[in-house]
């Protein structure tokens, strides 16, 4: 039975109980015993067993979703392929930039990707149509990937053909959204969250938890940097005070600048010439 | 938030408990979590469960980042990194992304009678 406001008084450690009783008021509600699990009964007017539970947890709430990431980190570490987990908001050019992968490096790479969206598979498709073996994952209401479907969609992979150790990079294209994957980890070994200069320099200071996580921040459609007033010096200082441990590098899609770069920060061998 | 249900149930279940009174979460500023979307969720998600009726107490957490420079730890404030004495950038974060189910209150006895 809970405390009802007429037990306060001989239950509760109020000052004048203690006065009155001589003796330090019985634990509950506000005691500070340090265990991490007390139980302790309130005897009631009909003296009915009755008990508050207090359980001191500290469990972290994504514990599920941290052991099938760590699952499926162990799982790309056995075939020693490199993942990246890509974010950023929808238009951002991730799709773009996974066809532009397609064409620079597909001769040289054995590139996959896992694609996550809401509903349709026409970035899946798209990145077929590029030459990239592609796999698309539809959330339906869900705002972000779990550790869960990649690991699905690894299965979709194997199923498919396509031999995790036998690529030279595997790409998860996350949900266009810069709140709510950054909490979710997949497995990856390179977090890669990406902004385009038509959104704004200020964009990294505005969702610092996704652009804290970043192991590399990708500005694209550089090529539009003069038509949009881009203030590069600017998007570089935010992109330091909120991802401090991130390289940054600047690309375009449309023309190609900066994919040696980025292929140098993801950690992938240049293709020397035959 | 179906995970703070689903590990809620969990414990309240090994403790045969009557009802959750009290669901108390730690949330660091840079967990990547609104705690106002959590509220938002929160009774829709617990609705016929044991924790339906139970309070929503969320423990915020700032994030603090550790100056290598001046050897102190600073309030990371929106997430910047930027030592306010000496304006070194800070790669230490030393907490900001906890995001815990710190504790739970249960009722574990019988039903009460009324008077």
């Amino acid at each position: 039975m809970r405390c009802l406001a007429s037990d306060r008084a001989l239950y509760r450690c109020e000052p004048f109980t203690v006065r009155r009783l001589g003796s330090p008021p019985p634990m509950c509600l506000d005691c500070n015993c340090g265990a991490p699990t007390h139980t302790h009964a309130h005897p009631t007017a009909k003296e009915q067993p009755s008990a508050h539970t207090h359980l001191e947890l500290g469990q972290d709430l994504l514990s599920r979703n941290d052991t099938q990431a760590a699952a499926n980190r162990s799982r790309f570490g056995a075939a020693g392929v490199p993942v990246i987990n890509l974010l950023s908001s929808p238009g951002s050019g991730k799709t773009a930039l996974l066809e532009r992968m397609a064409r620079d490096w597909g001769a040289s790479h054995r590139i996959a990707a896992v694609v996550g969206d809401l509903a349709t598979d026409n970035d899946a498709r798209r990145l077929r149509n590029a030459g990239l073996r592609a796999i698309q994952i539809t959330t339906g209401q869900a705002c972000h990937l779990e550790a869960g479907m990649v690991q699905k969609a690894l299965a979709t992979l194997e199923s498919d053909g396509i031999d995790l150790a036998a690529l030279d990079l595997l790409v998860i294209e996350n949900v266009g959204n810069l709140v709510c994957p950054s909490a979710y980890d997949l497995g990856e070994s390179m977090r890669v969250v990406m902004l385009s200069v038509t959104e704004g320099e200020d964009k990294p200071l505005k969702y610092p938890a996704t652009f804290h996580a970043a192991d590399v921040v990708v500005i694209s459609k550089i090529d539009l940097s003069a038509a949009v007033g881009f203030e590069r010096s600017q998007a570089l200082r935010h992109i330091a005070q909120v991802a401090p441990r991130a390289r940054v590098v600047e690309v375009s899609a449309q023309s190609g600048a900066g994919m040696d770069e980025l292929l140098a920060a993801l950690g992938l061998q240049i293709p020397s010439p035959l | 938030m179906e995970a703070v249900r689903d590990l809620a149930l969990e414990r309240a279940g090994e403790h045969h408990a009557r009802r959750i009174s009290t669901i108390t979460l730690r949330i660091g500023s840079l967990a990547g979590v609104e705690p106002d979307a959590l509220r938002f969720a929160f009774d829709v998600v617990m609705a016929g469960t044991l924790g339906e009726g139970a309070a929503l107490v969320i423990e915020s957490i700032q994030a603090q980042a550790f100056c290598a420079v001046c050897h102190q730890t600073f309030p990371a404030h929106d997430g910047v990194c930027e030592c306010p004495d000496c304006g070194a950038i800070s790669r230490e974060l030393v907490q900001g992304r906890e995001l815990q189910l710190a504790s739970l209150d249960l009722d574990c006895g019988d039903d009460p009678q009324l008077p």
